[in-house]
Parts: structure tokens; C-alpha cells; sequence
């Protein structure tokens, strides 16, 4: 069959459209085979569905810390000396990398126990309690160190140790999630 | 080189239907028989071929392995001890396969820095500098995942470390930093992923290393005076002259291979690594592997997150940029005296940056003294780090644009040949 003279069909303004609409539905499938190659990848519905945990407080005594596995991740349930309390408490707030105060990270009446995410900022390491210039933890991948509140002092992780979502269902007992 | 006519002449019958068909035993005939190659390699360049050998090493004790290993976070650390004390022989393979990964990049490092000192990465040869730097980026990749397979201590928080390195881009790092790792913490998600993409990424290795050949074939070898290739008399055939020599360079490269698997199997490992991984405990030091220490140096350098990481790549990305980066119209530093020097810093500073990624991040070179708080006073890991990584980018973005611009070369022979015979001569007389 011999082509037209003018390049191809009747009107070029047809073929034209042919070929966007052809174009724009090739991409349009590409797009739709991403996204469950994609997603797949996500957190799956069961890693999804941790559950909240409750800890009872009344296990750890004064100046002892608790490592409890939350979402993969260890939790830090540390009750603090009065020593701790008061050093937290005497920082300059505003001399800090991520500016928090003490009470900003305990709950109001029950400031003797710290509950943090035990996950170092930087790269995700579990930090040590107890070495350290700041009386805090110390991270032994990079040199974070944190202070009694867990928060950042010196070193490469730019934020405060993080304090999950958790309230007290009695005086002893908390819930995390 | 792609003006090489072909000199494959069928002999046989099938070899003749076979050549009409499908030339394939032409193209290996012109690729590794009668390739020309200059006349003057030295034994810099039977790396090449090592390496070669190293990732056939790999992937063939790789899927033996993978045979035996089980990819689950509760089973993976019972199977590799088992591998090691009940499979036959699975102590051997096992060896083989980690030493075998050391043995791969101590080659690779060879190979980069001969290419670098003879100026390979030069015009034409851009391309196939490119397309080693992929390679190497997927080595690292693929040595990453694999170390992290025995789910021993150093295989969790290396992992942790090094996915964590995403998280540190500005607002959508953690989403990403989550889809990468299947949860909300390393878990059984990622060590199932990162077994799936350690088996197939050494096939893209190969596929890629197929590229580089390619490219290598259509530019021909440099060589060590950097002048290409003029006539005949500058070259020798591939086989036999480069095949004996690359040859007896593998023999040697698997003795000192031998040397580590069975005398020393876990002098280059953490012993942290027989302790099964545990996310409640980081171990007190934990250190990546020795061949990627020098970026992990760098990456302490740093005391900020993002800046540090970004210069962590940003060290791998400025290889790729060499071939635009050096100005200078000679090839090899043989005939660059002031370049030369350069070179030698450069070598000796990522040796040292890899003793520093090696050490604590609190640790101190020398101390002259004490502060009143009790604290040393001298030359701190993180401040060599530093000094170190200045140095290594300045080479690239610094050094290299301007010694070649500045520099007065040494007069560079017209020809392979004519080097070759000057050099012979003076021996002589």
C-alpha cells in the first residue's frame, strides 16, 4: 500500500491525537504497575498492626532503667535519682541543639520516670546509659551524647532522644502506642 | 579495538554453520585471542582479569550458599552456623565467599588507583571509566547486603547505620526510610529483601562488567606511557602474552587468597558478628568492613547528620566526575612529576581516613596534654578525619583541575614502541 502524499493520514491533526492518547496511556499503565511494585515495600499489615503496650512501673526501682522491645524498637523506661532530675533541670534551655525542657518530657507528676525510644538519632544505634560526659547515655556508634532528659548534647544526632506516645493508667502502670 | 579486522578463520565444518549463524566463537576468537594490546603492561593491569576471577568466585560459592541459608531473623544466624559446622564442606565455601569479598575489593582498589595514576579515565576512555565507577557502586551495594545476610551483631546495626543514612534527607527521608526497611526498625522484612537483591545484583555486576569490556575493546588498553596505540609494532596479540601474564598474576592473587581462608578465614571480620543480632544491645564499637572505612571516616568527619552523608556520597559521586575534573593534556603521571606527588598523598590519605573509620569516634591520635576537666588535648580522631577528607576532595576538585593546567610535563615518547626500546636500551648499555 503506498503512503499519501502528505506524510500519513487524512488529517495530521488525528494522527497526532493517536499519538499522545497512545503515549499518555502507556504512562498511565506504567504508573499503575509502580505503584504495587512500589508499595509492596511499605510496612505490611501486620507489621502495621503492633499493638500498644502497657509496662508496670512498679518493676523498675530508682536509678534502674527497663528495656522493653516496642515496635521493633527498645523503649527506655528509666527511673531517674533526684540527682538526675535536678541536673536536667538546671540547663540552660536555650543553649541547646533541640530546645525542650525537662517537664516538656516527663508527665506532670510523675517526673521520676523517663520513658524514651531507645534509638539514637543519628543512625539508629541503641545508646548506653551511664558513659558520657552529661551523665546521660552515649551512643557508641558516632559519640552522641544525651543528658538525663535524653537530650542531645554534643555529637553528630541533631535531635533529643524521642519520647513516645504513652499515658499513665495508674500510678504504676503506662500505656505506650 | 573496533578498526581491528577480524583474522577468525572457521576450520572445522560446525565451525563454519556455527559462524554463519551465531559468530560467537569469532567474537571471543578477536576479543581474548587476537586482540592487540600494547606491548608494555605491566602487572597493574592483570587486575582486570583478576577481578574477573573474583566475581566468578563469588557467584559460584554465593549459590552453593544460598542453598544452604535460610533468609528469616529467626533462622538466618542458626543456618550460617550450620553451614559452618554440620554442611560438608560449608566452612570452606563459607570462607571463600567472606574473604573472598576483601579479596574482591583489595582488587578493585588496585585496579582504580593504576587506572588513576595512568590517566584511563581520560579521553576516549571517559565511558568506560563511568561504567567501572557503576560497578564499583554496585560492589559496595551488593557487599553491604550480604554482610548483612548472617544477621550477626555488626549485620544488624550496619544495617541499621546505613539504611538510617536515608532518613537523614529533610522531610521525606523517613517515609523512605521506612519503605526501604519494611517496618518501623530493621526487621525480618528487610533481611528477606536484602537477600532477594544480593542474589541478583551480582548478575548486574556482570552484566555491566560486559559493558565495560565492550567499551575497553572499542578504545583499546591504555598502557603505562599513555600514548595510544600508533602501528603494529606496537601491540602483541591477547593470547598468549597477555593471558600467561594475567596467568601468573592470579596464581599469586590466590595464594594470598588461600593465605586468609585458611590460616587467618576471620582476621578481615568483627568478632561481634558470631553473636546473634540483638535491636535491644548495640555492640560498644561497631565498625563496617575494612574497605569501606574511609567513607565511613568521612562521614564522622561531620557533626551534623545530613552534611556528613551527603559528603559520604558526595566521595563516591566525585569519582564518577574525574574524567572532567583532570585538565591536563598528558595521560600518565609517569610524565607528571608534580602530579605524581599528588597521587602518592592521595593513596597514603585513604589509607588513613580507613585507619580512622576504623578507630572510636572518642579516640585520640596523641595527646600532649590534659584540660582542667581532664580532657586530652592534641589530635583527635574526628579532627585527622577531617583533615584527611579536606584533602580528599581538594584533590578532586582542587589539585586535579589545576596541577594540570600549571604543570610542566616530562617529554612523552612518540610511541609505545619507541619507549619500550629506550628502556631496553638503557638496561642494556
Amino acid at each position: 500500500m503506498s503512503e499519501p502524499e502528505n506524510g500519513g493520514g487524512q488529517d495530521p491533526n488525528r494522527r497526532d491525537f493517536i499519538y499522545i492518547a497512545a503515549g499518555a496511556g502507556a504512562a498511565g499503565a506504567a504508573a499503575m504497575v509502580a505503584v504495587p511494585l512500589i508499595g509492596q515495600m511499605n510496612p505490611a499489615a501486620d507489621t502495621l498492626a503492633l499493638a500498644s503496650i502497657e509496662y508496670d512501673l512498679s518493676k523498675v526501682e530508682e536509678g534502674m532503667q527497663a528495656v522493653v522491645k516496642w515496635r521493633g524498637k527498645p523503649l527506655f523506661v528509666r527511673y531517674r535519682t533526684k540527682k538526675e532530675i535536678a541536673d536536667a533541670k538546671a540547663v540552660d534551655v536555650k543553649s541547646l541543639r533541640d530546645p525542650q525542657t525537662d517537664a516538656e518530657r516527663v508527665k506532670a507528676g510523675h517526673e521520676q520516670y523517663l520513658v524514651l525510644i531507645g534509638v539514637c538519632t543519628h543512625l539508629g544505634c541503641v545508646p548506653n546509659f551511664g558513659t558520657g560526659e552529661y551523665g546521660g547515655w552515649f551512643c557508641p556508634c558516632h559519640g552522641s551524647e544525651y543528658d538525663t532528659s535524653g537530650r542531645i548534647r554534643q555529637g553528630p544526632a541533631p535531635k533529643n532522644l524521642e519520647v513516645p506516645e504513652y499515658s499513665f493508667l495508674s500510678d504504676t502502670k503506662i500505656k505506650v502506642g | 579495538m573496533s578498526d581491528h579486522p577480524s583474522t577468525y578463520t572457521p576450520a572445522t565444518g560446525i565451525e563454519k554453520w556455527l559462524d554463519a549463524r551465531l559468530p560467537i566463537v569469532r567474537l571471543a576468537y578477536d576479543s581474548f585471542i587476537d586482540y592487540p594490546t600494547p606491548k608494555n603492561l605491566n602487572y597493574w593491569w592483570t587486575f582486570g582479569g583478576i577481578l574477573s576471577l573474583c566475581l566468578g568466585v563469588q557467584i559460584i560459592t554465593g549459590i552453593i550458599l544460598a542453598m544452604h541459608y535460610t533468609a528469616n531473623a529467626d533462622l538466618a544466624f542458626d543456618s550460617v552456623e550450620r553451614i559452618m559446622r554440620d554442611v560438608n564442606y560449608g566452612w570452606l565455601i563459607r570462607y571463600v565467599h567472606a574473604n573472598g569479598a576483601s579479596m574482591f575489593f583489595f582488587a578493585v582498589y588496585i585496579h582504580m588507583f593504576r587506572g588513576l595514576y595512568y590517566g584511563s579515565y581520560k579521553a576516549p576512555r571517559e565511558v568506560l571509566w563511568l561504567l567501572g565507577c557503576i560497578i564499583y557502586f554496585l560492589m559496595i551495594a551488593t557487599a553491604f547486603m550480604g554482610y548483612v545476610l548472617p544477621w550477626g551483631q555488626m549485620s544488624y546495626y550496619g544495617a541499621v547505620v546505613i539504611t538510617n543514612l536515608i532518613g537523614a534527607i529533610p522531610i521525606v527521608g523517613p517515609s523512605i526510610l521506612t519503605w526501604l526497611q519494611g517496618g518501623f526498625a530493621v526487621d525480618n522484612p528487610t533481611l528477606n529483601r536484602f537477600f532477594s537483591l544480593h542474589y541478583l545484583l551480582p548478575f548486574v555486576i556482570a552484566g555491566v562488567v560486559v559493558l565495560h569490556v565492550w567499551a575497553l575493546h572499542v578504545t583499546g588498553q591504555n598502557n603505562p606511557t599513555g600514548v595510544e596505540i600508533k602501528s603494529k609494532e606496537d601491540t602483541l596479540p591477547f593470547t598468549p602474552y597477555a593471558t600467561v601474564k594475567d596467568g601468573l598474576a592470579m596464581i599469586f592473587f590466590l595464594i594470598v587468597f588461600s593465605i586468609f581462608v585458611f590460616y587467618a578465614p576471620d582476621a578481615m571480620g568483627h568478632a561481634d558478628n558470631y553473636v546473634k543480632a540483638n535491636p535491644l544491645q548495640t555492640p560498644s564499637h561497631i565498625v563496617p568492613e575494612w574497605y569501606m572505612l574511609p567513607f565511613y571516616a568521612i562521614l564522622r568527619a561531620v557533626p551534623d547528620k545530613l552534611i556528613g552523608v551527603l559528603l559520604m556520597f558526595a566521595a563516591i559521586a566525585v569519582i564518577f566526575a574525574l574524567p572532567w575534573l583532570d585538565t591536563s593534556k598528558v595521560k600518565s603521571m609517569r610524565y607528571r612529576p608534580v602530579m605524581r606527588w599528588f597521587f602518592v598523598l592521595f593513596v597514603l590519605t585513604c589509607i588513613g581516613l580507613g585507619w580512622c573509620g576504623g578507630q572510636l569516634p572518642t579516640d585520640m591520635v596523641f595527646s600532649l596534654t590534659n584540660d582542667k576537666h581532664g580532657n586530652p588535648i592534641g589530635l583527635s580522631v574526628v579532627l585527622l578525619s577531617q583533615i584527611l577528607a579536606f584533602y580528599y576532595f581538594a584533590f578532586f576538585l582542587l589539585i586535579m583541575p589545576w596541577i594540570g593546567l600549571k604543570e610542566d610535563p616530562l617529554p612523552v615518547p612518540a610511541s609505545i614502541s619507541e619507549a619500550v626500546l629506550a628502556s631496553h636500551n638503557k638496561k642494556k648499555g
